[in-house]
């Protein structure tokens, strides 16, 4: 039993881990309707700049400020380049736009701070608490301390500010929102910026986590299925998705790797996530679509 | 209109290339499928750094080999096979009329795609420290090395440095040992053999797989925690590396008691992890550092000049770029001992594959190369294009690697009858004769 | 005014609706023929055979399979090399464990199993739309390639999961020599890229395109949405797990299940944006781009940057151009380089006015 609650805990953990990227899918989802695969690479790129600029003796802060500078540059490229000439198309098409632009990122990444492996301590202990018979990871719970502050910041940012009122506009009808004079390009602008916020931060964790490297991008597969059951559009079902699939997959891998053999942790979350599909196809607090012909 | 414009400009290009083949030049060539981007970077920038730095300082030191000079060229694969194989096909022919004297690809997935066409081509493909075990076995694998450590002998050497580590291999009967392998044909590779040594010697063994790429371990680990095993065995790859050892922290495994192996041997799979890799131990086919003579020598005559091929020089003398110069003085010592019997000029692939099977290197000639203790003592022949079998262990202290082990030999009898069953049934499905060996001088 | 079309008149239904209308076109159609089926062959070289040829041709089946699927039947997919992985692996299985099966029919019979499968991975794009459909086919590609390498009996229980292409022999002919295996999918292409041609231009093809463009109002005209959006998963699997095949036995000779990873679906995927999705000339095109782009840039750069530029930082540069030609692509040209390629001919037809 201490066992199965280790793994449920760990698992836990982890998945908060997953719903940090996630989180930044949902924000631009819900304000322009783009499926943007190229957050992983945006993480990848925040932690690279962070972490070179960091290696060059900037201050921590310092650094960080100037990575928050170069995702808004990021973002005002991405906003002026890909995304308004692509208004009104199929969202198809704007997903296989991101697709391209997660190449594109990768590359410039790479091609500024080079290849190499770096590794990033952010003075934060990983040496394991123990509570109650049970381990759990400092470092895991500082992440998860992050996450919960993050969701904090961004629903006050959503709820209380004008901008946020204005941002919850464009995502409920983006006509009507044109209508009353809200300025469409500017709101995708500070979205992106806070998504690219979101993706240094989750980019910072996942650093301290596996290096930064080249893989850091990949952590995007993670965030899908996460995305798929707790919505397209809802901060909070991101969240609950992420400890949905982070458990299950870690609960799965122990109790279900051994019967079917090990290393099922690739497609499991997948798996899940088309079971919830099949009951619930738009996740447990996305926006129910309807149709018309 | 695009594409038309492209495809005229393509074939331009490559008339060009064609027409700028003269036949001159005394030079040697190396054909590098190097991979500097991507995610094994890491590995490739090494490797080939340390591989054409060797080449540079041959030239610079000695002119070449008895004259002849070596030249090479890069084509990047980005450690993808069907790059890996245009890059073999693009420069197979030599370069400027300098023969290819073999291919060095440092990727398994590149050295299988290009095993039948370095047959059919009759050019020496060296997968040093790694590729396909049945290879070993040159009376059906002709042209293929897998020079030094191939996957069995790595995993034997393991258990035989547990056995020491214990005061006897009898001493390690009921121990328990988990292996954590990548889950690729890589990391899949060895577990018959870790099986079949297991009910040899009698220790516990649990298989465990990270899936690919192996950016989360948590229940892996902490199934470990349950198991709590004496040994981990960690077969890793990449950024399943640095993940094994902060989850090993994380869970409160000892990192002095995981066990890496030959590609989690790098500063790259340690340093990553910080703190938590203090005390890891890998095996390791060379020392890292740079107190060999023969590193002394490329440091002032290729470093020092600004003609080393290394972005970073801080990364001289790290475990991939030494792997690369291991490599480099075991190609350029195959052309010299191919040069003795044919003649003081630039070989053919074959002629540079019997330089590969008559490589002697014992201790005198190791000290002549200024790589004593850098490589093993390897005797290649027609039979055997593994040729060594031994490993050396290290540790991370944090900063750097320390090497805390002699030579450990794998039980290579052991593991012959198994290889030369593979290697017969692969000869049986590709209807190959097996070489007569004994026939061979 | 290069060329003339006047004066060709069709004076029964069949013949208007045959392959190549007007005689231009049918002898531009022989000529490529004659090119690609007698020209190359005896020709080509090692290396424009191996390195160039073959892949091209592979992945322009591949792209055909993934087009049919997404360009005419609108389901996105990323799951494209997970089928072209149970082609492969099928196909080897059935040579390897029916004694003298010929292989053209394992062939045949990889590609029925790759349907099997696309059959199932696309149940759920009954009940699932858009992006949730995504998920789907990746839960395929993940799958597959964990269950490739998880059994062991798949790749005869090779030590390290890798399968190794047998001795190709068709009809009593050994055809692994570089020409032969050119002939070889050469040839496969050839049939199936007629098949499929014929299949959009049929009534299935219409269904297609009429679920594609609104399922719901596909539906309410009576079209059977569950056959349709079924048989779009069968036949594109079968031309993938076909391409799969090829590419294990006549290109690389040897394949692993991580051969087909992700990667490879994207690729598949960008071939079709870049050369046009729903036109079958577009998968030709797309592959050819996909192929040669990488290959000129670095020779280009080897012949006039050498030593400038490292090779590394060239592979991030053509990452980065590759990215931004997709962009662009979808913003300029939906329709790939298939519609580039129109509008050159019908700039050709008219010239030298400019309607």
């Amino acid at each position: 039993m201490d066992f199965f609650l280790e793994v449920l805990t760990g698992g836990l953990l982890a998945g908060v881990m997953y719903s940090l990227v996630a989180i930044g899918f949902v924000l631009i989802y819900k304000a322009s309707g783009v499926f943007n695969f190229a957050q992983g690479a945006m993480v990848l790129f925040a932690a690279l700049t962070f972490v070179s600029l960091w290696e060059h003796g900037i201050p921590f802060w310092g650094a960080f400020v100037m990575t928050l500078l170069s995702m808004l540059a990021l973002a005002w490229g991405v906003e002026r380049v890909v995304l308004r000439p692509l208004v009104n198309r199929p969202p198809i098409t704007l997903f296989m736009a991101t697709l391209g632009l997660s190449y594109v990122i990768e590359g410039l990444a790479q091609l500024l701070w080079g290849s190499q492996v770096h590794g990033l301590e952010l003075g934060i202990s990983d040496e394991p608490l123990e509570v109650g018979g049970m381990l759990v990871s400092q470092f895991d719970l500082f992440a998860a301390g992050v996450a919960g502050v993050l969701v904090l910041i961004l629903s006050l940012l959503f709820n209380k500010t004008r901008i946020g009122i204005t941002l919850r506009a464009v995502a409920d009808d983006q006509l009507a929102a044109l209508a009353v004079g809200i300025r469409l390009e500017r709101i995708w602008m500070i979205v992106w910026a806070v998504a690219g916020f979101v993706g240094l931060v989750a980019g910072l964790l996942w650093g301290a986590r596996l290096g930064v490297q080249f893989s850091l991008s990949l952590v995007v597969l993670k965030a899908l299925p996460v995305l798929i059951i707790g919505g397209f559009t809802s901060v909070g079902g991101a969240i609950v998705g992420g400890l949905i699939i982070g458990a299950s997959e870690k609960l799965a891998e122990i109790y279900l790797g051994p019967l079917i053999g090990g290393g099922i942790e690739n497609w499991f979350p997948y798996v899940l996530a088309l079971l919830f599909l099949l009951v619930r196809p738009s996740g447990i607090f996305g926006e129910r679509a309807i149709e018309r012909v | 209109m695009f594409s038309f414009k492209k495809r005229a400009a393509l074939i331009g290009v490559l008339a060009l290339g064609m027409v700028a083949t003269v036949q001159a030049a005394n030079e040697q060539y190396f054909p590098l499928q190097s991979y500097r981007v991507g995610p094994y970077a890491a590995g490739g920038t090494g490797f080939f750094g340390g591989f054409i730095d060797y080449l540079q300082y041959v030239n610079l030191k000695e002119g070449g080999v008895n004259g002849v000079k070596f030249t090479w060229s890069e084509c990047e694969t980005e450690y993808v096979v069907e790059k890996g194989v245009e890059c073999y096909e693009r420069l197979k022919k030599g370069l400027n009329g300098a023969p290819a004297a073999a291919t060095n690809p440092l990727s398994v997935g590149i050295a299988y795609a290009t095993l039948e066409r370095s047959a059919a081509d009759k050019l020496p493909l060296i997968t040093i420290n790694h590729g396909r075990t049945d290879s070993t076995d040159g009376s059906v694998f002709p042209y293929v090395f897998p020079l030094q450590l191939n996957p069995y002998s790595e995993v034997s050497a393991i258990i035989n440095y547990i056995g020491q580590q214990a005061g006897g291999l009898d001493k390690i009967k009921g121990k328990k040992i988990v292996t954590l392998y990548h889950g690729s044909p890589y990391g899949k590779e060895t577990n018959p053999i870790l099986e079949l040594l297991a009910k040899k010697y009698g220790f516990e063994l649990t298989l465990l797989e990270v899936p690919h790429p192996g950016n989360e371990q948590q229940s892996q680990w902490l199934n470990i925690r349950r198991i709590k095993p004496d040994w981990v065995i960690l077969r890793g790859w990449g950024v399943m590396n640095p993940v094994a050892l902060k989850t090993a922290q994380k869970t409160g495994f000892p990192a002095d008691h995981i066990i890496g192996n030959i590609w989690s041997n790098s500063e790259e799979d340690a340093a990553p992890a910080g703190a938590a890799a203090k005390g890891f131990i890998s095996i390791t086919t060379h020392p890292s550092g740079t107190n060999f003579p023969v590193l002394q020598d490329i440091g002032n005559t290729v470093i020092k000049a600004g003609k080393g091929n290394l972005k970073d020089s801080k990364r001289f003398g790290t475990v991939y770029y030494n792997l690369g110069v291991v490599n480099g003085i075991l190609n350029v010592e195959a052309v010299r001992v191919a040069q003795a019997k044919f003649g003081k000029r630039p070989l053919t692939g074959e002629e540079v594959r019997w330089g590969f099977e008559n490589i002697r290197l014992d201790d005198v000639r190791l000290k002549q190369l200024g790589a004593y203790g850098l490589v093993q003592p390897l005797k290649l022949s027609c039979s055997d294009h593994e040729g060594g079998g031994a490993v050396r262990f290290q540790q991370w202290d944090g900063k750097k690697w320390q090497v805390v082990s002699d030579w450990v030999q794998a039980d290579r009898k052991l593991l012959r009858p198994i290889i030369e069953e593979s290697s017969h049934q692969y000869a049986k499905e590709k209807g190959i004769t097996p070489r007569d060996c004994a026939k061979e001088s | 005014m290069l060329y003339r079309e006047s004066g060709q008149f069709n004076t029964s239904y069949r013949a208007d609706q045959r392959w190549f209308r007007l005689w231009q076109q049918r002898w531009v159609f022989a000529t490529w023929m004659i090119l690609a089926f007698v020209v190359v062959p005896l020709i080509g070289n090692d290396y424009w055979l191996n390195a160039i040829l073959i892949p091209f041709l592979v992945l322009s089946l591949a792209g055909l399979g993934l087009n049919l699927l997404t360009g005419y039947a609108g389901q996105i997919s990323l799951g494209s090399a997970a089928f072209m992985a149970i082609g492969a692996f099928a196909t080897y299985n059935f040579q390897l464990r029916i004694e003298g099966m010929p292989l053209l029919i394992s062939l045949f019979l990889g590609g029925l199993t790759a349907a099997g499968a696309g059959v199932v991975f696309g149940l759920p794009s009954l009940r699932i739309k858009g992006f949730y459909l995504l998920v789907s086919t990746l839960a395929a590609q993940f799958f597959v390639t964990w269950i490739l390498t998880q059994c062991g009996w798949f790749s005869n229980y090779n030590a390290s999961g890798v399968i190794t292409a047998p001795p190709l022999v068709v009809l009593g002919q050994n055809i692994s020599s570089p020409a032969g295996r050119y002939l070889l999918t050469l040839s496969v292409a050839f049939v199936l890229f007629w098949l499929a041609r014929n299949i959009v231009h049929g009534e299935l093809g219409r269904r297609w395109m009429a679920v594609r463009d609104m399922d719901t109002a596909a539906a309410v005209i009576g079209i059977p949405i569950l056959q349709t959006k079924l048989l779009a998963f069968a036949i594109s699997s079968f031309v993938l797990g076909i391409a799969g095949a090829l590419w294990a036995f006549a290109y690389l000779g040897t394949v692993e299940p991580h051969g087909f990873d992700l990667s490879r679906s994207f690729q598949i995927l960008f071939i079709i944006i870049i050369g046009g999705m729903g036109s079958i000339l577009g998968s030709f095109l797309g592959a050819a781009f996909i192929v040669l782009l990488p290959i000129l840039l670095s020779n280009l750069s080897a012949t006039f940057l050498a030593g400038w530029v490292d090779p590394g930082q060239l592979e991030n540069l053509q990452k980065i151009i590759f990215g931004a030609l997709i962009i662009f692509f979808l913003i300029k040209e939906p329709q790939g380089l298939a519609r580039l390629l129109e509008i050159v001919r019908q700039r050709a037809r008219v010239w030298p006015l400019r309607f």
